[in-house]
């Protein structure tokens, strides 16, 4: 897993590569928590290159949605595709998050 | 049938991708699709995470795993663990509706399991969980 962040004007866009199991969902939700930590409260999360995720991974993006809603803050997702796309429709996260085909459109609806 | 590759090990989150990477193996040597590998990889990390995490209740214990294929028709994971009797299959579905404030996570790993698998078997053979994970060979 790799995870990349680049600042929009109204919006972190985290970009994460690889897999998230549940290895690496630990390290994925303390960087995600050490973003909103220093302040950050609106995300947009690229899932483009995201090759695979398991229920650990969807536990930690409920996790930090779920402290985000705490905050004010919000998580919209772009970029799904494939087996990711699959496991985020078969577990309902299509109805209880904002998904985007891409960045842009995600920043558009910022 | 004789296994195609068997591994037991203990029953922890080191071992996970040791695992993985044997069932993955074997699905490729029976000709799967990289979308089916994918999918039986996430079946079988859940089925793994939850024995590691509440098979043997804090002790130690094993898991062993094997792969076989029937009669070029079905691609089957067969998982042991020694631990307390668990059917995943008792599990009730998860409410997958629910907003995010009172959205639960636990269940959808096995939820996933049942998804994406052709056939999901388990029994309790003396002291052992047996769950197999079925998966039809498409030629």
């Amino acid at each position: 897993m790799e995870i990349n962040t680049r600042q929009e004007k109204n919006a972190t866009v985290v970009v994460v590569q690889g897999r998230i199991d549940a290895v690496t969902a630990p390290e994925f939700e303390n960087y995600l928590s050490d973003l909103i930590s220093k302040g950050n409260r609106n995300f947009i999360v690229n899932l483009s290159a995201l090759e695979y995720i398991s229920s650990a991974g969807l536990r930690s993006i409920l996790a930090t949605a779920k402290r985000l809603k705490t905050e004010q803050g919000d998580i919209r997702f772009a970029g799904l595709q494939g087996p990711v796309e699959e496991v985020f429709k078969i577990s309902g996260f299509y109805s209880i998050f904002k998904i985007f085909d891409s960045d842009a459109s995600a920043l558009d609806n910022a | 049938m004789e296994a195609l590759s068997e591994i037991r090990v203990p029953a922890k989150l080191d071992h996970l991708h040791t695992l993985i990477d044997l069932v993955s193996n074997c699905a490729k040597e029976q000709g799967l699709s990289g979308k089916r590998i994918n999918e039986i990889e996430i079946a079988t990390e859940e089925a793994l995470v939850n024995i590691f995490r509440y098979a043997y209740q804090g002790q130690e214990g094993d898991v062993e795993i094997s792969c076989r294929a029937e009669h070029g028709k079905t691609f089957i994971i067969r998982i042991i663990d020694a631990g307390m009797a668990f059917n995943p299959l008792s599990l009730a579905e998860p409410d997958t509706t629910l907003d995010i404030s009172e959205r639960q996570i636990g269940g959808v790993g096995v939820f996933l399991i049942r998804k994406l698998m052709d056939d999901v078997i388990y029994r309790r053979d003396g002291d052992k969980n047996i769950l197999e994970l079925v998966v039809n060979i498409e030629v």
